[in-house]
């Protein structure tokens, strides 16, 4: 055990070729993978310096479903590195913002750009490649399959994805090792959040707060450089969402930039460096929580806003 | 049946430790029970060493058709969940493929009434997977953008549509030229001799399979037919006196098929136990959740539904080719819940307990009523059976069962489906992962334990990884 703790408190979480060099030996054999992971990131590092500070860039956003406008001229960026929140009342449009930051809905009209590249309209698993990830407002972790399977289907550009790969019996020895190889980057991942007693579970065994905890893990898994965390606190008891919240903090010391959807005003205005308010599918006020917190609007959408 | 174990290079001995305390055990007690059953109730009907081998044969033949097709459908829905009730579709076009393919010109035929292309049966059996393959492509390609009842819907239809293409008089028999050519501004880019002089499917009389017995095709390819009916030869002189060969046949090609489920097993245990397994068990579970992790879900969906397709249309030509005809008839949607019910008896999501399910089937729902009926004919002298309903339950009222237990057993081929059917509800209710469903088979070409060996005993390996 006292070799993982060490890890756990030097940040396991191995942001390779990412800002940080605070991981360097668990770096090692995440680098070790072969190609494709590597070089997805490096272009993504790349793109990340020429872009300067803000890997995501939401323009003129709109979406509406039927009559009613769920989303309308929604404009903001995020700034590397930073924490940031997104809030709002009820109905305010902000799940519908992260589905089409995401892609699982189209917009009607606007951009998003992440990493100085357009990703508007793109196919979600196209915009997690890009190393942009996202967890969902309910949990959706794969319920029949054990904690391990959840974590290990994660990882990107695994060879053994293709099926003949899988299959013949020579290109199947190379499938083994890349997975063996994956495999202590997930169990890294799980002792750092703390559900490697869990592994062997069924994801759909655990408490609600434990699947936060994994759908999170599971996100980082996918090397992004950026995550989406649609209510990561919802649901969650008080000491598991302090827990959540430092792992949130330390990765974002690591160089991982956050968007969280969050309801909890006093949660957002606590630990983000800066916070959207949304309101009636529009951005109402966009600042730091000193400024969101003075801003007369803010306050009466949300004490005159909420049914 | 564990042979994808095969894959960890444990050593032979833990192979060995492994297969007796897994699914072999299980596996061959099952069959066990089976075959023992079948073999009494030869032993009751008075059956001698001829019978019992037919008897066998029968069952074997059964298990390994209705073996492998639960296994392929394990792949569709147990592994990715795709809903698909058209197998039947598939298992139809691959064996009539394989005819159209293999059945020699009709010149030479006599009986037939159409031709084929006269080419040898292997290369039949390739043409029919493949062009199966092909056809599940077509299903699949708009059906998977759509949501799985869809998938449903257009499965079955399209199962239908096939059979009632096989019966349409338009696919019936077609002419075909002596010769073949192809001009381009007069010059001849390309002629051709065909074999066959008429081609079709034969509409509703079917297809007269007079190619070469499938098993004598395979025997001769692998230069084991002589050594066949030396062997042949050897039974008739020593334990059936009276033509052995066709109930050897059938005894050999049972085997064969055991065999096949055997190689349907290996294959799909690998790809069960791959990251393309586990990408198809995440789209199973959450198929939004696939694709946020950066799975291009649809071309996982796809893959899965065409080898699911192809290995249907194999399951087939198994199934049929060895018969002497093929009618449309054959391939009415009844088949494909035969298959269903072989897999959720079995559990879906379990290679293994796809194969019991199928065996499981075969052996009690699908030919055991059957059984039994001849069994308690041969028990009870009960004389005959009344002729309709009226007749069966008329004397209930005077308290005479008789004739409505008769009526009963007379109707068993017909009750089997309602056996079926209480069956089914049953499970449904008591145990609605089946028999191995609840099983963990963990989606990994690895022993996904923690690394490091803190504790990583292979005992602990063994029984995290699986078998639960």
């Amino acid at each position: 055990m006292s070799e993982s703790d060490d890890t756990t408190a030097d940040g396991p979480l191995p942001a390779e070729g990412g800002p940080t060099e605070e991981a360097p030996e668990s770096t090692e054999d995440a680098s070790t993978d072969t190609g494709e992971p590597d070089d997805a990131f490096d272009m993504a590092g790349d793109a990340e310096v020429s872009s300067g500070s803000t890997p995501l860039e939401v323009e003129g956003l709109r979406k509406t479903f039927g009559g009613i406008v769920a989303v309308d001229d929604v404009s903001f960026d995020v700034e590397a590195g930073t924490l940031t929140g997104l809030i709002g009342p009820n109905g305010a449009g902000k799940s519908t913002t992260f589905n089409l930051i995401t892609g699982m809905l189209e917009p009607d009209a606007g951009t998003v750009r992440f990493n100085g590249e357009e990703i508007t309209g793109l196919e979600p698993h196209e915009i997690a490649n890009q190393g942009l990830a996202r967890t969902f407002q309910i949990a959706r972790e794969l319920e029949e399959m054990t904690v391990l399977e959840n974590m290990m289907l994660a990882p990107k550009g695994q060879i053994g994805e293709s099926l003949w790969r899988s299959v013949m019996p020579i290109t199947r020895e190379a499938v083994r090792e890349q997975e063996t190889e994956q495999l202590d980057r997930v169990w890294e991942v799980l002792e750092f959040f703390e559900i490697d007693h869990l592994a062997d579970e069924y994801a759909g065994n655990l408490s609600g707060g434990q699947r936060k905890l994994l759908e999170m893990a599971r996100a980082l898994l996918t090397d992004p450089d950026m995550l989406l965390l649609d209510e990561p606190f919802a649901g969650v008891n008080p000491s598991l969402e302090k827990r959540l919240l430092e792992h949130i903090h330390e990765l974002r010391e690591e160089g991982y930039t956050f968007l969280i959807v969050e309801h909890d005003m006093d949660l957002i205005m606590n630990n983000c460096e800066r916070v959207i308010v949304m309101h009636q599918g529009r951005v109402l006020k966009d600042g730091t929580p000193a400024e969101i917190k003075d801003s007369e609007e803010v306050i009466e959408a949300y004490l005159g806003g909420e049914v | 049946m564990s042979a994808d174990e095969i894959d960890d290079s444990d050593g032979v001995r833990s192979l060995f430790d492994r297969l007796l305390d897994g699914d072999a055990t299980l596996v061959i007690a099952v069959l066990g029970a089976i075959y023992l059953a079948y073999v009494l109730a030869g032993v009751a009907f008075g059956y001698g060493l001829r019978g019992q081998l037919n008897s066998i044969a029968n069952l074997t033949f059964y298990i390994g058709v209705f073996g492998m097709l639960a296994l392929a459908l394990n792949l569709h829905w147990g592994y990715t969940g795709l809903f698909n009730i058209g197998i039947v579709g598939f298992m139809g076009i691959g064996v009539y493929v394989t005819a159209l393919v293999s059945k020699p010109p009709v010149a030479q035929g006599g009986a037939a009434q159409v031709g084929g292309l006269g080419l040898p049966l292997g290369v039949g059996v390739i043409v029919g997977v493949v062009v199966t393959a092909l056809f599940g492509l077509l299903v699949a390609l708009p059906a998977l953008r759509l949501r799985a009842d869809y998938l449903a819907i257009v499965t079955v239809a399209f199962s239908e549509i096939v059979r009632f293409t096989m019966m349409s008089r338009t696919f019936q028999s077609y002419t075909v030229p002596d010769t073949i050519d192809l001009t381009v501004a007069g010059v001849q880019l390309f002629s051709f001799d065909p074999a066959a002089d008429t081609i079709g499917l034969g509409g509703g009389g079917g297809l007269i399979l007079n190619y070469p017995d499938p098993l004598e095709a395979l025997l001769r390819t692998l230069f084991l037919w002589e050594p066949y009916l030396g062997f042949v030869g050897f039974v008739q002189r020593t334990l059936i006196p009276n033509n052995p060969k066709p109930v050897i046949d059938g005894f050999v090609y049972g085997l064969l098929l055991l065999v096949g489920v055997g190689l349907f097993y290996v294959l799909l245990s690998r790809v069960g136990k791959s990251p393309f397994g586990r990408v198809l068990k995440a789209i199973r579970e959450d198929e939004d959740v696939a694709n946020a992790l950066g799975k291009d879900t649809d071309r996982f969906k796809l893959t899965a539904f065409v080898l699911g397709s192809a290995l249907m249309g194999l399951g087939g030509i198994l199934w049929y080719s060895s018969r002497g005809s093929i009618t449309p008839p054959s391939f009415r949607p009844n088949i494909t819940f035969f298959i269903w019910i072989a897999l959720i008896i079995g559990g879906a999501g379990s290679n293994t307990g796809s194969f019991l399910g199928g065996a499981i089937f075969a052996g009690l729902l699908y030919e055991g009523p059957r059984y039994a009926k001849n069994l308690i004919e041969t028990a009870f002298d009960l004389g005959d059976a009344p002729g309709n309903f009226g007749t069966a339950v008329a004397p209930m009222a005077s308290l005479d069962p008789v004739p409505f237990v008769l009526y009963t057993l007379d109707s068993v081929s017909q009750l089997r489906l309602v056996i079926m059917g209480v069956v089914l509800i049953w499970l449904m209710h008591n145990r609605p992962e089946g028999l191995l469903g609840h099983r963990k088979e963990t989606a990994s070409s690895v022993d996904l334990s923690r690394p490091g060996g803190r504790d990583a005993s292979n005992a602990a390996a063994a029984d995290g990884g699986e078998n639960r």
